[in-house]
């Protein structure tokens, strides 16, 4: 062969040539013998298609140039590393990750515990920087009956975070 | 404490006593969290990771699971010190291989661990003798609540907790059962149950997790997937597919009996033989060996009391720990010399196997 298939681990010779159909997508993965090895392949215990598959469906042509904002990730990374780069990289790469989700798991949707806690500060902290907002351009615009209900609120919300930092 | 006084205190693990774990040595959960704003370990500038630590150490070490416990630093420790903890399941071999900026909180009973910046932010693990994992996720829970009044974690509504690694998303929770399972491994059927399992959506993995073998023929199975299942249907699974492995190999270990006890009680016979005289051993035949043990053990041929030694014994034959009570290093020929000194001094007093116990003794 003139061309021969290339690793998608490590681009050597791929000898170990892998195909799986879930939900009527071929998916193919290419494997030299050490990372078949390594990734316990010829071992039927050890292996987990699903770490496969994740590295071999992302193709960085189709993705062009997207990187996450937060941390300057890029698909590229994510098929040399199998891994993202920060929590931000799954809104900025929504669209590559969906179609690697479809049966990887059970689902698609989350479904369990909820961080509770966190998210009522989360959404107090959020709500503090709208009214934040509200209040100088409720001052700016010299409307100053708003401006005092904003700051009355932020008030309000501020207890309610202290009170939740104390317990 | 220190590494040396981790050994020495009895822990969940080593000091199985009272549990009547017959088939199941032990159950393990896991949880990954990361902070919301931060990159994920693998992407962290070595800075960030610095402080990604200290957040999470003090959050960490503040909690009540984990007073009197244990905070090391990973860039800190020996190589001998890593595989000790590696051996005891404390920290993952990922872990061990680490570099700078990384770390681990170890509970003063050793049931809990959190590792920092191993694949995720935080790896939470609890450890419980047995089959418990409805209790083990009651603990993790609470531990974990408690950590999210001080932590930000990152969380979206549809994909649940997020992970470094998309196949931890949801729930970010691995669930895991140490099994002995020596009738099916004897039986050769060890295979036909991996592909079953794997069909239910659980991994099968050897003793020290991902790519290590199944000396001992112990085995961990986990769930594979974390997103579209709550934590409590994960682990109603997970438990109905460990009721039927327990099961099949009652039903193993009841065919050999039947087959051939002979053949059954030779080996259990020949492992206590060389256990008690072998002046060689390596740590997968140590283990084998072991493993028949525990099995005679569970078939009445031992006392049920003796199921503690021998569950030490799997962790304490290990390389590392073999070298830490050599205090030092040993070439792995020395190591062998040494593991048989030991297992033939722990033997000495073992008491015979009685056979004749078997029959009505079929645990």
């Amino acid at each position: 062969m003139a061309n021969p298939l290339k690793c998608d681990i490590c681009s050597k010779p791929a000898t170990v040539h892998l195909t799986q159909i879930l939900d009527n997508k071929v998916h193919k993965v290419d494997l030299c013998e050490e990372c078949a090895q390594a990734k316990g392949v010829t071992d039927p215990s050890g292996f987990s298609l699903a770490d496969l598959l994740l590295k071999a469906s992302l193709n960085p042509d189709t993705s062009g140039g997207i990187r996450c904002e937060q941390c300057g990730f890029s698909p590229n990374d994510f098929k040399k590393l199998g891994r993202f780069g920060c929590p931000a990289c799954y809104g900025a790469f929504k669209g590559l990750l969906d179609p690697m989700l479809d049966g990887m798991h059970k689902g698609t949707v989350h479904s369990g515990k909820v961080p509770r806690r966190a998210l009522e500060r989360k959404s107090l902290y959020d709500r503090l920087t709208r009214l934040e907002g509200d209040l100088s351009e409720a001052i700016k615009a010299e409307r100053y009956e708003d401006a005092a209900r904003c700051r009355d609120e932020i008030n309000q919300v501020r207890q309610a975070v202290d009170q939740k930092q104390l317990r | 404490m220190t590494i040396a006084s981790l050994i020495d205190t009895p822990s969940e693990l080593t000091n199985s006593a009272g549990s009547k774990s017959a088939i199941v040595l032990m159950t393990r959960i896991r949880l990954a969290r990361n902070l919301s704003g931060q990159p994920f370990p693998g992407w962290a500038k070595p800075a960030q990771r610095e402080k990604i630590l200290e957040t999470c150490r003090a959050a960490v070490t503040a909690t009540a699971a984990m007073k009197r416990g244990l905070a090391l630093n990973v860039g800190e420790l020996g190589e001998l010190e890593k595989r000790i903890l590696v051996e005891r399941h404390l920290i993952s071999r990922e872990l061990s291989g680490s570099k700078q900026g990384s770390g681990v909180v170890i509970s003063r009973d050793q049931a809990v661990s959190v590792m920092i910046n191993e694949e995720d932010h935080l790896r939470i693990q609890l450890m419980r003798s047995g089959f418990q994992l409805r209790k083990a996720w009651a603990a993790i829970d609470d531990l974990d609540t408690t950590l999210e009044e001080t932590l930000d974690f990152a969380f979206l509504p549809d994909l649940g907790y997020l992970t470094a690694c998309p196949t931890n998303l949801g729930t970010a929770m691995r669930a895991s059962a140490m099994m002995h399972l020596p009738a099916l491994v004897i039986a050769n059927q060890m295979e036909k149950v991996v592909r079953a399992v794997n069909q239910l959506g659980m991994v099968v993995r050897g003793l020290f997790g991902e790519g290590s073998d199944a000396s001992g023929s112990i085995f961990q199975i986990s769930n594979q997937t974390t997103l579209g299942e709550s934590e409590e249907e994960i682990i109603k699974r997970l438990s109905g597919v460990l009721q039927s492995i327990i099961e099949h190999e009652m039903n193993a270990r009841a065919r050999l009996l039947e087959a051939d006890a002979g053949k059954l009680f030779d080996k259990i016979g020949r492992a206590y033989g060389i256990l008690q005289n072998g002046h060689v051993l390596s740590s997968s035949e140590a283990m084998n060996l072991l493993s028949l043990i525990r099995l005679g053990v569970d078939l009445g041929v031992f006392p049920d009391s003796k199921r503690s030694v021998t569950d030490r014994l799997f962790i304490e034959a290990q390389p590392g720990h073999l070298q830490h009570a050599q205090k030092g290093e040993l070439e792995p020929g020395q190591r062998d010399l040494m593991r048989a000194e030991r297992l033939r001094s722990e033997f000495a007093n073992f008491g015979r196997p009685d056979f004749t116990l078997s029959a009505n003794g079929n645990n």
